[in-house]
Formats: C-alpha cells, sequence, structure tokens
C-alpha cells in the first residue's frame, strides 16, 4: 500500500477549514482596521464580529449574542470562568469537579486547593463515565461552583450535563456551573438556553477555526469580573483588541460545524466504528474500555496490551499515521494519563493507550490505510516485550 | 515531540537482538511495568568469562528500545569485568546522544545489566533501600536531596534544582521530591520551633530574678543561678532560705513548679 499521511488526531487539533481561511484572509489585508475605532474604515469590522457572534451563539445554542465573550483559547475561557465565579460566590470555599478534566481545570482547582479552597473530586466508573449521585451528594451550602467537561478529550466519553446542571442548580440555586465544552462543540448539539448552564467554554481549533480563538459563554444575568484589566472590549470581560481574523474564523468554522453536526454524527461515527471493529478482530491485545459509554462519535481509545504507547506513535508517524498517547512517556511530565489512571486501567493497558480522532476531513481510505498498516506493527513490537507469557495467555484467552 | 538522533531511530525502528536465549547464563531485569518501563537482559558467557551473545526484551519508549538494543552491541564480545564498567553515559554516546527527559532509559539499560552480572557471580544486588535514588536522570539520592533542604536552604524543587539538576530531566520523580523536601522542612520547622540553650539560659534567669526572687526575698531570702545543664537548672539559695529547713520544699513546690509552668515543663532544679 502506498505510504500516505492519515490524520487520526483531531483531539489534539484540526486542519482550518478552506472556507473558514477563505473569510478571515481580507481580515489581514484589506480590512485591517481596529473594531473600537470611530472612522468607518475600522468600525464596519464590528459589524463582521457581530455576525461571528452571532454564528457561535447559534451552535451553543445561546439565545443571545452577547452571551458570548471571545478568548484567546480554551484554557482561557476556563480561566475567565473558574476564578471569575469565585469572586461571584466570594464567602463560599467549596468547590467540585472530576478526576478527569482537562489540565486547565485540574490545575486551576490544584491552584485553589492550595489557596485554601475544599474541593471535591468526582469520579468515574471503569468505562469513563461519571456517576451523577455523587455529584448530588456532595454539593451543599458551601459549594461555590461546579466545573464539568462535556465531552471527554482522551476517551470521547459525553457527561450527561443537562442532568447535572439540572442537579446543581435543585441542590444550591447559587452554585456556579461552569461547562469545559472543548471536546464536545461541533460533535454534539448543545443548547445551552435549554439547560441552567452558566458558563461555558470552547476552543476554535478543535473545529477546524485556527489556534488562538476560543469563546466563553457566560449566562445573560452574571457579571463575571475580568481576569487581565485593559480597555472595554469585549464588555470588558476580555480587554485587548479583538483578534479579529481569529473571531471571523471561529464564526465561520462553528457555522460549518453546525451544517456539519448531522455528518458528524452518522459518516464520522460510522468510520470510527468500523476502525474500532477492525482493529479488535486484527489485534487480539487490543481492547477499548470506554466501548459501551456514549461517546463522541469521532473519537476511540484503544488499549494495547502489554506494549508502550510511545513506540507504537513512533511505529505509526513512520507510517504516516498520526495519532496521540496516554502512555507516560509521550507527556512532558512523564506521568500516565489521569483520566485512564482514574478509570482504573491496569497498567498493563494504561501505558499501551492509543487515542484516534477522526474529523469530517477523514475519508474511507484513511481508515482502510491505517486498518492495513497498524496491525502489523503491533505485531513487531509485541514481539519485544518482557511479557511473552501474559501475550501467548491472552491470545488463547480470546480465541485468536 | 522528542527529538530523536538518526542513530536513535534506527535502534527503535529495527532494534539488534531482540528476544530472549534459550538457556542464559545470565538474567537481569530494571523497571517495572507501573512506572511505564521494563527491561529483561539475557547473556551467554562461555568459560573465559567473555559475553559470547546477548538479548533482550523491553517494556518502553522508543529511546528505552534503542537504549536496550545499543547495550547488548555494546556488550557482546566484551568480558564480564569490561561489561561492568560500561556506564548510562556510553550508552547515551553510543546512540548519539538521547533527549534529558530520556536518559533515564539508558539508566535503566545500565540497572539491568548491573543486575545481570550480580546474577550471574551469584551475589545480591546492593541494598539501596535507606537512601534511595529520587531522580534517575541525573543520580540525585534522597539524603542529597535533604541535605540541600538543610544545608543550602533549598525550600521547593526549583531551588534544588539549581543545585543538583533534580527532576530537570524527565520530571518522574517531581512528585516524590516535592514530598521529601516538604518533609525535610517540616523538619526543619519543628527544630527551628525548640528554643536554643543561650535561650533557655535567660528564660529561666528572667524568671528566677523576677517572679520567684521576689517572693523569696519577702522572707530575706534570695537565689541565684549556677548553671543549665540540659534539663537540670542548678540553683544555689541564699539569705535565710540557705539556712531553711523547707528549702527542699520551696524548691520543688515554688522554683521548679514557677519554672514548669513559665519556661518547661521539662525542668528539673536541683540546689548546690
Amino acid at each position: 500500500m502506498e505510504k500516505r499521511l492519515v490524520y487520526l488526531d483531531n483531539n489534539a487539533t484540526t486542519k482550518v477549514d478552506e472556507k473558514v481561511l477563505e473569510k478571515m484572509l481580507p481580515f489581514f489585508s484589506e480590512k485591517y482596521g481596529n473594531p473600537s475605532s470611530m472612522h468607518d474604515f475600522g468600525g464596519k469590522v464590528s459589524k463582521d464580529l457581530a455576525v461571528a457572534r452571532e454564528q457561535v451563539a447559534d451552535l451553543l445554542g445561546a439565545k443571545n449574542p452577547y452571551e458570548v465573550t471571545f478568548t484567546g483559547c480554551g484554557t482561557e475561557s476556563a480561566n475567565i470562568a473558574i476564578k471569575g465565579a469565585l469572586e461571584i460566590n466570594k464567602n463560599k470555599k467549596h468547590i467540585i469537579t472530576t478526576k478527569v478534566e482537562h489540565p486547565c481545570v485540574q490545575n486551576t482547582y490544584k491552584w485553589l486547593e492550595k489557596r485554601g479552597y475544599n474541593v471535591t473530586y468526582l469520579d468515574v466508573n471503569a468505562r469513563g463515565e461519571l456517576m451523577l449521585e455523587e455529584l448530588k451528594e456532595a454539593i451543599n451550602v458551601d459549594t461555590a461552583l461546579v466545573s464539568i467537561m462535556w465531552a471527554n478529550n482522551e476517551t470521547g466519553v459525553i457527561f450527561p450535563i443537562e442532568k447535572a446542571a439540572k442537579i446543581v442548580k435543585e441542590k444550591n440555586e447559587k452554585t456556579l456551573f461552569f461547562v469545559d465544552a472543548v471536546q464536545a462543540a461541533g460533535k454534539i448539539p448543545m443548547d445551552v438556553s435549554s439547560c441552567p448552564i452558566d458558563l461555558l467554554g470552547i476552543s476554535g481549533h478543535k473545529f477546524h477555526a485556527p489556534k488562538g480563538i476560543g469563546a466563553l459563554y457566560v449566562k445573560k444575568g452574571i457579571l463575571l469580573p475580568p481576569l487581565i484589566l485593559g480597555g472595554h472590549q469585549e464588555k470588558g470581560l476580555r480587554p485587548g483588541t479583538e483578534n479579529v481574523a481569529g473571531i471571523i474564523g471561529i464564526g465561520e468554522a462553528a457555522k460549518l460545524a453546525k451544517d456539519f453536526l448531522s455528518d458528524e454524527l452518522i459518516r464520522v461515527k460510522t468510520l470510527r466504528d468500523e476502525f474500532e471493529k477492525g482493529i479488535l478482530k486484527k489485534v487480539f491485545n487490543a481492547k477499548v474500555y470506554s466501548a459501551n459509554a456514549p461517546r463522541v462519535s469521532n473519537t476511540t481509545n484503544i488499549s494495547f496490551e502489554y506494549i508502550e504507547g510511545e513506540l507504537m506513535l513512533l511505529h505509526f508517524a513512520d507510517a504516516g499515521i498520526c495519532a496521540s498517547s496516554g502512555s507516560a512517556c509521550t507527556s512532558g511530565s512523564l506521568e500516565p494519563s489521569h483520566v485512564l489512571k482514574a478509570m482504573g486501567i491496569p497498567f498493563t493497558s494504561l501505558h499501551g493507550s492509543i487515542r484516534f480522532s477522526l474529523s469530517r476531513f477523514t475519508t474511507k481510505e484513511d481508515i482502510e490505510y491505517a486498518l492495513e498498516v497498524i496491525p502489523p506493527i503491533i505485531e513487531k513490537i509485541n514481539g519485544y516485550s518482557p511479557y511473552q507469557k501474559e501475550l501467548r495467555e491472552l491470545k488463547e484467552l480470546r480465541n485468536f | 515531540m522528542w527529538e530523536y538522533t538518526d542513530k536513535v531511530k534506527e535502534y527503535y525502528t529495527n532494534p539488534k537482538n531482540v528476544g530472549e536465549l534459550e538457556n542464559p547464563d545470565a538474567v537481569g531485569e530494571a523497571g517495572s511495568l507501573v512506572c511505564g518501563d521494563m527491561l529483561k537482559i539475557f547473556l551467554q558467557i562461555n568459560e573465559q568469562d567473555i559475553i559470547t551473545d546477548a538479548k533482550f526484551q523491553t517494556f518502553g519508549c522508543g529511546s528505552a528500545i534503542a537504549s536496550s538494543s545499543a547495550l547488548t552491541e555494546m556488550i557482546i564480545g566484551k568480558t564480564v569485568d569490561e561489561a561492568a564498567k560500561i556506564t548510562n553515559q556510553d550508552i547515551v554516546e553510543f546512540l548519539g546522544g538521547l533527549p534529558n527527559a530520556k536518559v533515564h532509559c539508558s539508566v535503566m539499560g545500565k540497572e539491568a545489566l548491573e543486575d545481570a552480572i550480580a546474577n550471574y557471580r551469584g551475589i545480591e544486588k546492593k541494598d539501596d533501600t535507606d537512601n534511595p535514588v529520587i531522580c534517575q536522570c541525573f543520580n540525585v539520592k534522597e539524603q542529597d536531596l535533604r541535605n540541600l533542604v538543610r544545608e543550602k536552604g533549598v525550600t521547593d524543587i526549583y531551588e534544588a534544582s539549581e543545585y543538583s539538576k533534580i527532576g530537570s530531566g524527565c520530571g518522574k520523580c517531581h512528585n516524590e521530591a516535592v514530598a521529601i523536601i516538604e518533609d525535610e522542612l517540616r523538619k526543619k520547622n519543628e527544630n527551628s520551633n525548640k528554643i536554643t540553650k543561650t535561650q533557655l539560659v535567660l528564660k529561666i534567669n528572667k524568671v528566677l530574678e523576677g517572679y520567684i526572687s521576689e517572693h523569696l526575698r519577702k522572707d530575706g531570702g534570695d537565689i541565684e543561678l549556677i548553671n543549665v545543664k540540659k534539663n537540670k537548672v542548678f540553683v544555689k539559695l541564699c539569705g535565710t532560705c540557705g539556712k531553711c529547713s523547707m528549702s527542699s520544699h520551696t524548691l520543688k513546690n515554688f522554683v521548679e513548679k514557677t519554672l514548669k509552668e513559665q519556661v518547661s515543663n521539662e525542668l528539673e532544679v536541683i540546689a548546690v
């Protein structure tokens, strides 16, 4: 088979859609004005920003475009939301999140913990699902904030956000609810106006907008203080001259994402399922721990038992396949994935977990190629493992 | 993404000497599955003590495979004594360098070899349990780290790293190192809460010359501090007290009781 580039790492970042790029380009050249300017040349740009704001509001299901604030990225959205929410609920010292959040939430919570906040980290089960009863029990009169991700970046598991939002408000209507929706935007339908979500963050580059642009939904009636101080831009919540081209990009990407939602849901899911089934059929030491949990349609996290993730990625890369791993060796910290650890995945599988994430640009040929190339690589690496006896037993157990 | 040299790439893409030996003369192991790294090495050694064959099996990343493979290449044809002299730095050099964060992979190779040689010679591996290596990349031991806190006034891992490079490689030791630093800081803090001997003497003297002496003087007596040795306070009763038949009672029930209340519960008063 002829070598080709197969990009299966769309939860890390996506390709900028050409239509998005096309919309953005004029804002680097002929439309370079500052939207805050009094003159028409700049002022006109603010009308384009208003359109982008509507497009993003539409993707999220926000009733009022002014509920959308543009930020630099998903991490920034989370920081503004979390730290701002605690300014509002100043007298409350208990905060809740899950054990499987993205570092932008997890590390912000750890930082708060060091500053005296009392933190509850909610567990997930072996499939990576959140248990709502635990959330219900955890909320009390002192709870200032609950932060839960909508979809997990590593496993793709979707959390029941609408139900969680209702539980939060039923238990304590003063408790604010932040949703990290970075991995859900453009992958599942969202309607923030139909449930009591107070704050929600997204990142453009996860759905075919460029890097460096994110958004934060702040429900009407909540006045968040800013994290950085400056001018009046973004109602003062995120001052600094707007990243105009980026905003135009995320707006257009939001529009396309909404149009493509049905495609993502059906075609991409079919491809993902074909890929997953194909690997499980061809590779005896492959296992999908979250297979039976509700998942976004583009993600699969496959554990290859008794072999190590980075080595696989290096061989995949040689064959043109881009993916990522929860293995300790691929992360800067050399710590294995906290998500898979929280699920209680055994060490025999933990370091050999690979995340494959598709996009609307993934083709049937890509998947066929990956299914052709991956099994022999695994077979080869199995041969390096010091766990030959265990591998033989596994092979027999799974009737290969 | 790590920057690997061509040689590392070559060695993890097509590693040499993968597998196991059927009847090895020595087997060595290092690492564990829990840490995400595990290496087994098998040696064939002839009567002249020369390593005639070596094979490995490794659960690990690209650089772990490359380090293992390189090590087997380096030791075949060498005597056991010569092989024992190979350091992890030799492995790194053989590979044309490893990213800082991956140096521990070469250390693991070295450890597996040590284990195999010990196994061959029938000796127990040296016991490092009292002073374990915390940072594998730069070989920083627990005691070294504790000394940095005690002697150099280091208060966090960043300062410790300036002296020892600890934690600046793979970073795997961060949590453990931070825990040790915090433990040592806590101990240091406890010690600094204890007052020094000079402070103790001054405090005792203040109470003796003040409250106690005032009371004794009312009866025409007085008291003088002679010495303090550990918890023993040596005093001399003067004036009427010196001749009083009740002096031992005064000493225990008034002087010692007051010092215990106002200075330290452990003090004992002795008349000289």
